[in-house]
C-alpha cells in the first residue's frame, strides 16, 4: 500500500508497431490512378451506383463492382470543418486544416479531402468562401506517390 | 422478443482523472457498487459481458483479461462486445439477449475507459484504416463536427440559431453535471460562455465538446422470475434497437442518420411507443458534442427533421420541458467512452426506479437511453420502464 498522503505512481511505456497492410487488387489500382492524376470509381451492376474510392464489391448489394469509371475531378461540398487544435500527429505548424467531404459529379456518395488554395488561417474568410453546396476542383500534388495526399487540396471554384 | 428482462442494479465510479487507482481497482469500484445496489453477490450471476474502446487506448491488448478478477469471471462465461462509442449499448444488448434467450438468468455487464492512461486520440486514429482515411485529421471531433455541418447544410439551418441551441444544451448539461455525484466536469457556465467559447473544430466550440474521462459502469440484468424475487423496483427493458451502416462514411447521409432513425423505430415498436415526445418522461441521449444532440433529437423522433434548434430554444428538452434530455449532464460532462453508453442506460434505470437523487425527474416511468458509435456507423437504443 502507498503511504498516506503519497500519490500512487504511474509507469511509463511506449509501443511502436509496424504494419504491412494489403490493399488488394481494387485499391492497388485506385491508388495507381491517383499517381496518374485520375480519380477512379467502380460501378455496381446491380444498383448502378458509382462509388469513390473504388470498391471491390458493393457495400449494399454485395455484388462485385468490376466496371471501372474515371470520374470528374470537380464536385460539390457536402460538409466541412475547421480544425484549430493540435492532436496526435497534428502539430501546431499544421493547423488550421479545413477538412471536407465532397460529392464528385456523377458519383454516388461523398469523399473526404481538404480545402486549400487561399489563406485558411483567416476563419472568417474560410467561413465566407467554404459553403455546403460550393463547387470545388482537385489540385494535384507535383510529386505523387499513389496516396490520398496526391490530391494536395480541393480548390473553391468561384 | 424472448423473455422479459430487467435491470436490478447499477453501479458507477466517480468519473474523471482516476490515476489514483489501477484499472482493475477502477472496475472493482463499479462492480462492487452494482452488487450492493442489487443486493446480490458474484455467486448469483451466471455470466459477464464486458466492453470498452480498443483496449490499446490503455496499452493492453485485451484489457478484460487484465481485470478478469474485478469482473468476477472465475468459473463463469465471459463475452466481449465492442462497437466504439455505442459499446455501452452493445454490451447491454448482449446481456439482454442472453437472458431473453433463456440461456442465463442474471448477467453482469461492465463498460469502462481509462483515457488518461494513454493518448486516447492516438488510438482513435487507428479506428479506420490509415490508407483510405489518411485525411482523418483531428479524429473523432472532426468526424462529428463534419456530421454536424452536414446536418446544418442539409436542412439549411441558420448558423446563429444552431449555435444558440447548442449553447442551451451545453448549459443544461453543465447544470446537470454539477448536480450529478458521478460526473467529471463540474463547472457553472452561461449561454454567453458557450456561444463565445473558442472554436475547436468548426462549428464546435470548447463548451460543445465532451471531456476525456476515466470511469466504469456496471449494470446487472435479470430475468422476470429472478428480478421479481430479488428486486423491489426493477427497471424493465421495454425495447431495444441497434442498426449499422457502411464503413465508408460518404456512402450514406449522416445528416438524416438512418441507423439512428431505424434503431429508435425498432425500440419504439417493441415498447409500443407511437409518440416518443409525449410518451417518454426522460431521455439520456449520447451527446459527446452538443450539435450531435441537436441532430439526434430529430433522428430519435423527438421533433421533425431540421427543427430541433427551434424546439431546444423553446425549452422542450430543458429541465421542466416536455422531454428533459440528459439530466445527468450526459456525455458532454462525463466521457469514459466504453462506459458512456451504459451510463446512459444506468441513468435511465435510476430515473424510472426513483433512484436518481438530485437529478431525479419527478414521476419518471419511461426513459430512453442511446449511444452512437463505429466510424459514424452504429446507433443503439434501450428503453426502460417502471412497469413490466
Amino acid at each position: 500500500m502507498a503511504e498516506k498522503n503519497e500519490k500512487p505512481r504511474t509507469i511509463h511505456t511506449v509501443l511502436r508497431v509496424p504494419f504491412e497492410m494489403a490493399l488488394g487488387p481494387t485499391w492497388t489500382r485506385f491508388f495507381e490512378g491517383l499517381r496518374e492524376k485520375k480519380i477512379l470509381g467502380t460501378k455496381c451492376k446491380e444498383c448502378g451506383r458509382i462509388l469513390v474510392p473504388a470498391r471491390p464489391f458493393c457495400p449494399r448489394c454485395f455484388e462485385p463492382m468490376e466496371e471501372w469509371v474515371e470520374v470528374a475531378q470537380e464536385g460539390t461540398i457536402i460538409t466541412w470543418s475547421y480544425v484549430n487544435y493540435t492532436y496526435f500527429g497534428v502539430t501546431a505548424d499544421m493547423i488550421p486544416i479545413v477538412p471536407t467531404r465532397i460529392k464528385l459529379d456523377g458519383v454516388d456518395g461523398g469523399w473526404g479531402g481538404r480545402i486549400g488554395g487561399f489563406d485558411i488561417k483567416d476563419f472568417d474568410l474560410v467561413n465566407k468562401k467554404v459553403k455546403v453546396g460550393a463547387r470545388v476542383k482537385a489540385v494535384w500534388s507535383g510529386e505523387r506517390h499513389g496516396h490520398l495526399r496526391d490530391i494536395e487540396y480541393w480548390e473553391i471554384i468561384e | 422478443m424472448g423473455r422479459a428482462v430487467a435491470v436490478i442494479g447499477t453501479g458507477q465510479t466517480r468519473h474523471g482523472r482516476r490515476d489514483d487507482v489501477s484499472y482493475p481497482d477502477l472496475i472493482k469500484e463499479a462492480v462492487k457498487a452494482a452488487f450492493e445496489d442489487a443486493g446480490i453477490t458474484s455467486q448469483d450471476i451466471d455470466a459477464v459481458v464486458y466492453g470498452s474502446m480498443p483496449s490499446m487506448m490503455e496499452g493492453v491488448a485485451y484489457n478484460h483479461f487484465y481485470f478478469a478478477d474485478a469482473l468476477r469471471v472465475v468459473g463463469k462465461p465471459l463475452l466481449r462486445t465492442e462497437t466504439c462509442g455505442s459499446t455501452g449499448q452493445s454490451i447491454a444488448h448482449t446481456g439482454i439477449y442472453w437472458i431473453a434467450s433463456g440461456m442465463a438468468d442474471i448477467i453482469l455487464v461492465v463498460g469502462s475507459e481509462k483515457q488518461h492512461e494513454g493518448d486516447a486520440q492516438a488510438t482513435m486514429t487507428t479506428i479506420p484504416e490509415a490508407f483510405m482515411h489518411a485525411d482523418f485529421v483531428g479524429g473523432a471531433p472532426v468526424a462529428f463536427s463534419m456530421q454536424s455541418r452536414e446536418w446544418m447544410g442539409h436542412f439549411n439551418i441558420d448558423e446563429d440559431k444552431a449555435r444558440e441551441a447548442a449553447a442551451i444544451i451545453s448549459v443544461d448539461c453543465h447544470d446537470g453535471g454539477l448536480k450529478n455525484p458521478y460526473a467529471h466536469i463540474r463547472v457553472n457556465i452561461t449561454k454567453e460562455d458557450a456561444m463565445k467559447a473558442r472554436i475547436i473544430t468548426y462549428p464546435v466550440r470548447l463548451l460543445d465538446v465532451c471531456p476525456s474521462s476515466d470511469g466504469a459502469c456496471a449494470v446487472i440484468f435479470a430475468s422476470e422470475d429472478k428480478a421479481k424475487k430479488i428486486c423491489k423496483k426493477p427497471a424493465w427493458v421495454k425495447g431495444t434497437g441497434f442498426r449499422g451502416e457502411e464503413y465508408f462514411s460518404g456512402d450514406s447521409s449522416k445528416a438524416v442518420w438512418q441507423s439512428a432513425i431505424e434503431a429508435s423505430k425498432e425500440a419504439y415498436k417493441q415498447a409500443g411507443i407511437t409518440d416518443p415526445l409525449k410518451e417518454l418522461d426522460v431521455a439520456e441521449v449520447y451527446n459527446p458534442f452538443t450539435y450531435q444532440q441537436l441532430m439526434f433529437l430529430e433522428c430519435l423522433g423527438f421533433c421533425p427533421p431540421g427543427e430541433s434548434p427551434d424546439y431546444v430554444v423553446k425549452g422542450v428538452f430543458s429541465p421542466g420541458g416536455k422531454l428533459f434530455c440528459n439530466p445527468s449532464g450526459g456525455v458532454l460532462c462525463t466521457n469514459p467512452i466504453g462506459a458512456a453508453g451504459l451510463i446512459r442506460l444506468a441513468e435511465a434505470a435510476m430515473q424510472v426506479t426513483g433512484k436518481a437523487g438530485a437529478i431525479q425527474v419527478e414521476g419518471a416511468k419511461l426513459a430512453l437511453s442511446h449511444a452512437m458509435g463505429g466510424a459514424l456507423q452504429f446507433n443503439g437504443i434501450t428503453i426502460l420502464g417502471s412497469e413490466l
